[in-house]
């Protein structure tokens, strides 16, 4: 008797849908709103992240030394950094390097390359370019520069110059930057999802509100819970399906065309490549939304009128 | 078969809709309630029907309180009682067919009886021909012998009709007042609310006039008197 209850619910529920076909139509148009919002949200995240990280890349600071520091006592300040707990990776630049990376930079400007050859020596010191774990934390890890005895040589210190002082304040700005995006961003997806959430809820109650008089009908005829809400709830699973396709569908050329949008502005990350790379998870994740949805509305909405 | 024992109804504090109501039918009996509107028959037919309480008194089927029954015992219980209503209440998104097949699934009946039996009562009111239809596509009569179709599928004890007729024009009044006494003569009990006086007279069985939520006369072969 299970099934074949089961199978006249759900054959129910896929009659109702068809011959319903307007209200059907709306609550499909209604959900992929909703859904299209969700991915936007997923899409946004994922575009703010990467712009955010590479904000965060862009954040370093150099410390520059001396010419006259040996290389020894530059590697041994290399290694004493690497143990800070903030730090993520220190890059060391030695004379050499610094001086081949200058020339290349310059390779078009013939006048600053010859007055480099006027000089006998070297003009550049070594340098180390240090990537903190977080942009709040450049901070400590000048102080420890400031702090560090080790670092002098002969009463005078092998550090030229730390330029995160002449950046500190673009450092900081960004820091707060990055830090209230993220929760603008968030608060902003919240929200959105809620509302759509909710505008889908109700006009999933519209449309079991046109079939008050057929639920009543269908109590007095002595049907039970289940057998009323059953079909509801499929009708309420098949819009999700359907507009969890379609939005995936919609999805595909809206992507597309902001390939070279989001490539240019945000640098490094491109919508189509991310949507074709995440299939799988947004696929998941439209669908369920969707389906729960559907079935939690339906299922809620059916329940005022089985009180009789 | 049903008591009802000093039932009375008030929506609010002062609006009476029944007062100390106290009748029985007996198995196999065609009653007939007449009164004005607002006598209160349609609210006696809901309390058989568990859909109103009484607020004194108590309504009984088969000695077994109707109001004391736990909401899946009045599913089994309303699978008794066939009804038919004047403005027909067909469920709009399914076919003749389906409306009565409906009926079948939720009494738990399998698909084999359902193919057996639907085309059968089609027969008993005389609509085979429009079967596959869907309500809105019939006239007022064919919707209310559908729905008479659908009370009778599953051999209810009692058929409760109100105002079955009500909409109806005279030649499908009759009609619908013959198929409601076949039904009777197959050994239903029928629970009739009317205030069409020539089906009253036509009937010829017991009547029990309403007024103002009072029973004001019974009659065992009664004439339409208000």
């Amino acid at each position: 008797m299970f099934w074949t209850n089961t199978k006249r619910i759900i054959r129910s529920g896929f009659t109702n849908f068809w011959r319903n076909g307007f209200i059907s139509l709306s609550s499909v148009l209604i959900m992929v709103i909703t859904l299209f919002v969700i991915g936007s949200a997923i899409f946004l995240g994922a575009v703010l992240q990467s712009s955010l990280a590479q904000l965060k890349n862009k954040v370093d600071i150099n410390v520059y030394f001396v010419t006259t520091a040996v290389e020894g006592d530059v590697l041994a300040v290399k290694k004493s950094v690497e143990g800070l707990a903030e730090v993520a990776n220190v890059e060391y630049v030695s004379r050499e390097d610094a001086l081949a990376k200058f020339e290349e930079r310059h390779k078009n400007d013939q006048l600053t390359l010859q007055a480099l050859e006027e000089l006998d020596d070297n003009p550049l010191g070594a340098a180390l370019n240090i990537k903190a774990k977080d942009p709040s934390q450049y901070e400590a890890i000048a102080a420890f520069f400031k702090s560090d005895d080790a670092l002098s040589r002969n009463g005078s210190s092998i550090i030229d110059k730390i330029n995160y002082y002449q950046n500190k304040n673009a450092i900081d700005k960004l820091t707060k930057i990055i830090q209230s995006a993220e929760k603008v961003s968030f608060g902003l997806t919240i929200l959105l999802v809620v509302l759509s959430v909710i505008i889908t809820f109700n006009t999933i109650r519209l449309t079991i509100f046109t079939s008050r008089e057929e639920i009543s009908v269908m109590r007095l005829v002595g049907a039970n819970n289940m057998y009323i809400r059953g079909p509801f709830v499929v009708s309420g699973i098949i819009y999700g399906i359907i507009s969890a396709v379609l939005t995936l569908l919609i999805f595909y050329p809206v992507t597309l065309s902001l390939k070279g949008v989001t490539e240019n502005f945000f640098t490094g990350i491109n919508l189509f490549e991310y949507y074709i790379a995440n299939f799988a998870q947004i696929f998941l994740l439209i669908v369920c939304s969707g389906i729960l949805m559907g079935a939690v509305s339906s299922f809620l909405a059916v329940r005022r009128y089985l009180k009789i | 078969m049903i008591y009802f024992d000093k039932v009375s109804k008030f929506y609010g504090s002062n609006c009476v809709a029944l007062e100390d109501i106290t009748f029985s039918v007996e198995p196999q009996e065609f009653i007939s309630i007449v009164g004005h509107s607002g006598a209160g028959k349609t609210t006696l037919l809901k309390m058989i029907l568990a859909e109103e309480k009484p607020t004194k008194g108590g309504v009984f089927y088969e000695s077994v309180n109707i109001n004391s029954l736990r909401k899946s015992e009045i599913n089994h219980f309303r699978r008794k009682i066939g009804t038919i209503f004047q403005d027909f209440r067909l469920l709009p998104n399914k076919t003749a067919y389906e409306n009565i097949a409906f009926a079948m699934e939720v009494a738990g009946r399998s698909d084999e009886e359902i193919e057996a039996d639907v085309p059968y009562v089609f027969e008993l009111v005389d609509l085979t021909p429009k079967m596959h239809n869907f309500p809105h596509q019939l006239s007022g009569g064919e919707k209310q012998r559908v729905a008479i179709a659908r009370a009778i599928v599953n051999h209810p004890d009692i058929i409760i009709a109100d105002e079955p007729t009500g909409n109806l024009d005279p030649i499908n009044t009759y009609e619908i007042v013959q198929i409601l006494k076949k039904v009777h003569s197959l050994g239903t009990t029928v629970i009739l609310t009317t205030h069409n006086k020539g089906v009253i007279d036509s009937i010829g069985k017991r009547v029990v006039t309403l007024d103002q939520g009072k029973i004001v006369r019974d009659d065992k072969e009664g004439k339409y008197s208000l």
